[in-house]
């Protein structure tokens, strides 16, 4: 029977989605393939992946894509154009630097920011979260009670005074944003520790006799991921927001740099009557965090089909 | 009522009784660990990471005798714990120290300028709440419809926008273009030494006071950041909302409903919605504590003379004892509603109530 299944060539979909996978790389690819086609059929997501590809490609290139530099401007001639003037696409500030430019390079700043909280939060978060909801008893109870404590206080506030005492910079600013945003992690992998403990894998692992760490590590906090990952990126535009609202008070990224949140506070002298100079930022911030926020609607919607449809 | 049955309810209500006192206690052991976290951390932040917290206060080129007598006047030489309990007992008594910039102790420039946040906040939420609800409501009963996805959009702009970058070009738009609203500030200076608050509220004092031309100027101050924080709030009500009615609308009680042959306004408003009220009020109630938090931006735009503004410009000044008071009240205020809404929660819905 299975030689004369086997007679016609499968096409590459049915390789994918075969229920017998022959081969745990096609399982693998088989379980992407159908996550990718629930992302897809959520246009809207579709959108927020590439305004987040985007966002990499121009990060990436910003050399080549720049045409100006971003911190040296034309002092002499080009000082506050409005958008559209020659050779300044979004007009230029009151150093006479082209606000495109400074977009461009800013990318790179928002990109470093957000992968550096997500990479510091996120697997502090996943660590306490597992070890608490693995381990139980008095370890749970102290951790999640800590937990607890920092999900109670003022994110922008703490992050605020944090910075106050470290002093200002971009490195203190995405330190402060990572105490403050690492506890829902730490919720959310309990969570799914503590549905995950108790099934037969893991107690398969456990006679197996895998010590204590090494289930945690290898094989609970992998499951914790896809929920994990949601999240983080659901965050994202919070991070961006408080990232720039840290520039604009003039504690985030420091002259010249061109953080976005930063240029907004630069502009604010001449909203009246230069409007361009602080409004574009606020775009290009507003656009990228939407981004984040559609993509992780989605990623939702397809990773985790128990929360979806509401 | 046998003997036995007598003895069985007494039993019930004791141990009726004996839970509720624990879950008091519980309460309180959580206000109480949350409280001395706070604190803890302000404290790191205040004492720890600053690598002289004297040199903090008098500046790098202190002579040396004034650093030793500050040193010791601010207990620095004493053992960390120590440091820590001296700190707690200060704080807990509403001594956070003397502001460097405004050279006030600075309990009394927070009790000054709190009442204007509360109010900002206050009005923020209540046009969240206000719109925010309806939207949601809508959104819920006409799921996928256009006032669904545009409901949607409100929500996630909401969500992605920054609040400072707005309230920009809401100034640019409503106050220098259409002059619709009044300039920056909290009150015309016309009026700022005629007229005299009494709490501090002045939408509420001007009505008291039943100055009307007042109560107009302030209205047009602070109708412009009251709306842009409501605007958030409402990203956040009209979403959540829509969640909760949703999963009222899917239950069995509402095809009861139906078959009784309600009109379709009495089950979403007076069934569907008032069961998903009890949730609603927590969320509220944390977009409150939000706002309370979030204006610290909004302020500092509209030069609105809060607390946010308070810590803001405490921090363009280095003034760390200014910026700690006002963390550790805004803190506390967000601890406090956080655990009340909690509470409320238990108390309202008739499920969570010890059984």
């Amino acid at each position: 029977m299975s030689l004369a299944t086997q007679t016609r060539p499968l096409t590459r979909r049915e390789w994918l989605l075969s229920d017998r996978p022959q081969s745990r790389l096609q399982a693998r690819l088989g379980r992407a393939y159908m996550t990718w086609r629930r992302f897809s059929a959520n246009r809207l997501a579709v959108v927020g992946l590439l305004i987040l590809l985007g966002l990499c490609i121009v990060a990436a290139f910003a050399d080549l894509l720049a045409p100006h530099s971003p911190v040296i401007g034309n002092l002499a001639g080009a000082r506050l154009l409005p958008p559209g003037s020659e050779g300044y696409l979004l007009g230029t500030d009151d150093q006479g630097r082209d606000i495109l430019s400074r977009l461009i390079y800013g990318s790179r700043l928002t990109l470093a920011v957000v992968v550096l909280v997500a990479i510091i939060a996120a697997p502090v978060g996943l660590v306490v979260g597992a070890a608490a909801g693995y381990a139980g008893g008095w370890i749970d109870a102290v951790l999640m009670r800590i937990t607890d404590i920092f999900l109670a206080f003022p994110k922008l506030v703490l992050a605020l005074a944090f910075v106050a005492a470290l002093g200002p910079g971009i490195e203190n600013a995405v330190i402060a944003i990572a105490i403050t945003s690492w506890p829902p992690y730490a919720r959310i992998a309990r969570a799914e520790t503590l549905t995950l403990r108790n099934s037969d894998y893991i107690a398969a692992v456990r006679l197996m006799g895998a010590s204590p760490t090494r289930i945690v590590l290898r094989h609970v906090m992998p499951m914790c991921m896809s929920s994990l990952i949601v999240r983080v990126t659901l965050d994202m535009a919070g991070i961006i927001l408080t990232a720039a609202g840290l520039g604009f008070l003039g504690l985030g990224a420091q002259p010249p740099l061109p953080e976005w949140g930063a240029m907004i506070a630069s502009g604010r002298r001449f909203i009246l009557d230069q409007w361009w100079v602080a409004t574009m930022p606020g775009i290009a911030i507003l656009v990228v965090s939407l981004g984040f926020n559609l993509l992780g609607d989605g990623l939702r919607d397809a990773l985790d089909p128990r929360e979806s449809g509401q | 009522m046998s003997m036995s049955d007598t003895v069985r309810m007494s039993g019930r209500r004791r141990a009726r009784s004996r839970k509720a006192v624990a879950t008091v206690l519980q309460f309180l052991v959580v206000v109480a660990t949350t409280y001395l976290g706070l604190l803890a951390v302000t404290f790191f932040i205040g004492r720890v990471i600053p690598i002289d917290p004297a040199l903090a206060v008098l500046g790098d080129r202190a002579p040396q005798h004034l650093v030793e007598r500050t040193r010791e006047a601010m207990g620095l030489n004493l053992p960390l714990y120590q440091q820590f309990l001296l700190y707690c007992r200060q704080a807990l008594s509403g001594d956070f120290g003397v502001s460097v910039l405004t050279t006030n102790p600075v309990m009394t420039d927070i009790r000054r300028v709190f009442p204007a946040t509360i109010e900002l906040a206050t009005l923020g939420t209540l046009i969240g709440a206000l719109i925010g609800v309806p939207l949601g409501v809508l959104a819920a009963v006409k799921r996928g419809s256009i006032a669904d996805q545009i409901v949607r959009v409100i929500g996630l702009v909401g969500y992605s926008v920054p609040i400072f970058w707005l309230a920009l070009l809401a100034l640019l738009v409503f106050y220098a273009r259409l002059k619709w609203v009044a300039y920056p500030g909290r009150i015309d200076v016309v009026y700022e030494y005629t007229f005299s608050p009494i709490t501090g509220l002045y939408l509420v004092d001007a009505l008291w006071q039943r100055q009307w031309d007042v109560l107009r100027d302030v209205f047009r101050h602070i109708i412009l950041p009251a709306s842009l924080l409501g605007y958030f709030s409402l990203a956040y009500i009209s979403r959540m909302t829509r969640s909760f009615m949703l999963n009222e609308l899917q239950q069995e009680y509402i095809v009861a409903a139906r078959a009784k042959g309600l009109s379709e306004a009495r089950i979403i408003w007076g069934h569907a919605l008032r069961n998903a009220a009890v949730p609603l009020v927590t969320v509220i109630a944390l977009s409150y504590a939000s706002l309370l938090e979030g204006s610290v931006l909004t302020e500092t735009v509209f030069a609105w003379p809060g607390l946010g503004l308070y810590i803001t410009n405490s921090l363009q000044n280095a003034d760390m004892n200014a910026v700690l008071g006002g963390t550790i009240i805004i803190g506390s205020v967000f601890i406090g509603i956080n655990l009340l809404s909690d509470l409320l929660y238990r108390t309202l819905d008739p499920r969570t109530r010890a059984r």
